[in-house]
């Protein structure tokens, strides 16, 4: 789109991070990839809401159970309780494994495709291709997620916490799979890689008021609309990035910019006039300098900035 | 919207200079309701949204998706501008999420999605297939050779009374015999839990070109030929084929697919043919997805078979029957059942 690299001059910062993605309908859609610090952070209160979740229903069940040190000699018993104790302990197996498993897979596959941790960092998931995320893809990234994070520590406990080796292959699965997403641009981890999916910023915007009617105000007609006039020459030596970074200036309508930006205008344009009513000077030029480029844009003609022809 | 900000909205039409500008209130109502709806469906409160407004919804997002398309050919409003592509942005998210029908996903999964995923990946079931065999029968030769293999492939304690050497008595205690164990739907579900994660594993290992997949089937099936030879020193290797064959038809059936997906993926990623890499990864990635919640289920199955149906049934001939039986169901569902065309 013809709009993008002004969007890249314009903030810098995150330049690195804006994709283009095309919906079925063909509409090219700026999109922000999720920085890598929101990630980690949804992750660790995933996780920490996961354990809180497991450690309630174990204390719960324990409670119901009646106390842990029983539970050992009991569950060898026959009789009620120990049925009852039996289908306690199924009980918890079964939590335990949804809870690993299952609490990604919940989460995402609801309408807002996110996990409650994902969601306080403004993060959420969405198809790489511009399509549906369908279950599938969940559930692709989602099974990937354990091996990730987890298999290590099997694998330690497994060959001895002194066992150099089981370290030094700790370490090397950790470099493949926890740092992948340092190392690939839009900063996918292996599940998003099998799923086909990615992880995007949530996008917040208000409509901001129109600039042309809050203006005006009460003003009818041509004449009283304007109280400054402008000569095509003057409009003429500014584009579109300049419009709209005018744009800003007089939506934030910081006094100390305005002061700035009115000098820099009448300098350049030869014009003096303003004093006093610069902010009513610069809402002029723009109402003007913008329906100049918009008639050229409508011929097809479009002045990027001020060096373009 | 009443009469009096209609009148309002009308005014402010008539006061805007621009051409871009009255393009825009013209069009601000629509936008904004599609934004009510698209921040109401954010916050999860499904209910609160009327059904006409649900209905209007894919409608107001083609509005808007194409004002978007005219303002960036006629506007140089940079904030409606913006405020458009995030709406856009977000209705999309919202219109191509997730379905929220689980039930219906489910449906559309047993009723022919399963086995059309599994039936995608025949020639990884038919390599799995042959790696497991030859597990097996390694497993078999190498103990056969030297028994002390037997303690490196399956670990002292999990070897317990089956040791090579041990009796045909103390053998045939630990296939038969267990009817009155108490704690079996403990066992059951630990059975479950723990080769659910195992199969996991063997699925993600898949990611590292399949092969890890391919040596987590090995050991496994390798563990199960020195047992084998075990009892067969033992003169009980029928028997200890019953034992196996109850829940391991199901269970076997189930690591293989689980390998066989792995496989899959590990293939996109070596062999993607003509197709980006990626592409080739995220489709056989989501067709394993499927076969990986079908093999979650099997091995449901499988626990409560080995951990009722075995103690229960104690002989022999039945415990081949319930087996042959499972394994010939699982075929014909995955192979023969055709399901409904297409989704």
């Amino acid at each position: 789109m013809k709009g993008l690299p002004r969007r890249r001059r314009t903030n810098k910062g995150r330049a690195g991070k804006q994709r283009v993605l095309v919906t079925p309908e063909g509409i090219a859609l700026p999109v922000t990839v999720a920085g890598r610090g929101a990630r980690v952070g949804a992750l660790i209160l995933d996780l920490i809401i996961i354990f809180l979740l497991m450690l309630g229903t174990s204390l719960a069940l324990m409670q119901i159970a009646g106390g842990a040190a029983q539970i050992g000699q009991m569950a060898q018993g026959k009789g009620v309780a120990a049925q009852a104790l039996q289908f306690l302990i199924v009980v918890w197996i079964v939590a335990m494994f949804l809870f690993r498993n299952a609490y990604f897979l919940f989460f995402e596959l609801g309408p807002r495709g996110a996990t409650p941790g994902k969601r306080m960092t403004g993060i959420r998931i969405a198809a790489r291709d511009g399509g549906r995320l369908t279950a599938e893809m969940v559930i692709a990234r989602n099974l990937l997620r354990d091996i990730e994070m987890f298999l290590p520590i099997p694998l330690i406990a497994m060959a001895g916490v002194d066992n150099g080796m089981a370290w030094l292959a700790a370490a090397g699965w950790l470099a493949i799979f926890l740092l992948f997403p340092l190392f690939n641009r839009d900063a996918l981890r292996a599940g998003d890689v099998i799923a086909g999916s990615w992880v995007l910023e949530r996008p917040k915007q208000k409509l901001q008021a129109a600039m042309t009617t809050s203006e005006a105000g009460s003003g009818s007609g041509a004449a009283e609309r304007f109280q400054f006039r402008f000569e095509e020459h003057e409009l003429a030596v500014y584009g579109e990035f300049e419009l709209q970074a005018l744009e800003r200036v007089l939506r934030e309508d910081r006094t100390d910019a305005v002061e700035t930006v009115y000098q820099t205008i009448a300098e350049k344009i030869g014009r003096n006039d303003g004093w006093g009513t610069e902010r009513r000077f610069l809402s002029d030029y723009y109402t003007q300098l913008r329906a100049r480029l918009e008639a050229g844009m409508r011929m097809g003609r479009r002045k990027a900035d001020k060096h373009a022809e | 919207m009443n009469a009096i900000s209609n009148s309002a909205a009308n005014a402010a039409i008539e006061i805007a200079a621009l051409r871009s500008d009255r393009f825009r209130l013209e069009r601000e109502a629509d936008w904004q309701r599609l934004e009510n709806i698209v921040v109401r469906m954010e916050k999860g409160r499904l209910r609160g949204i009327s059904d006409e407004d649900l209905l209007a919804l894919p409608g107001l997002y083609r509005t808007v998706a194409s004002s978007l398309s005219i303002a960036r050919e006629t506007s140089l409003d940079a904030a409606t501008l913006g405020y458009l592509e995030t709406l856009v942005q977000r209705a999309w998210f919202v219109v191509y999420g997730p379905r929220s029908s689980l039930w219906e996903w489910l449906r559309g999964f047993l009723g022919g999605g399963w086995s059309r995923a599994v039936r995608g990946i025949g020639f990884e079931i038919l390599i799995a297939l042959l790696v497991m065999v030859a597990g097996t029968v390694v497993g078999w030769l190498l103990v056969s050779h030297d028994p002390e293999w037997y303690f490196a492939l399956m670990g002292r304690e999990m070897a317990g009374e089956r040791v090579p050497g041990a009796s045909a008595e103390v053998l045939r205690g630990t296939i038969f015999g267990n009817t009155e164990k108490a704690g079996m739907s403990v066992f059951a579900a630990q059975l479950f839990s723990n080769n659910a994660q195992v199969s996991i594993l063997a699925f993600a290992l898949g990611f590292a070109l399949g092969i890890p997949s391919l040596l987590l089937l090995v050991h496994n099936l390798a563990g199960l030929g020195a047992m084998g030879w075990v009892y067969w020193k033992a003169g009980l290797l029928i028997d200890f084929a019953g034992w196996i064959s109850i829940h391991g038809t199901t269970e076997l059936f189930a690591i293989l697919l689980s390998g066989a997906a792995g496989l899959h993926v590990g293939r996109a990623i070596a062999f993607p043919g003509n197709r980006p890499v990626l592409t080739a990864t995220a489709e056989a990635g989501r067709r394993a997805a499927v076969v990986m919640v079908g093999v979650v289920l099997m091995l449901v199955v499988a626990a409560l078979l080995e951990g009722f149906a075995r103690q229960l049934v104690d002989q022999t001939p039945a415990r081949l029957t319930v087996g042959g039986f499972m394994l010939l169901a699982w075929s014909a569902y995955f192979f023969a059942f055709r399901g409904r065309a297409g989704r």
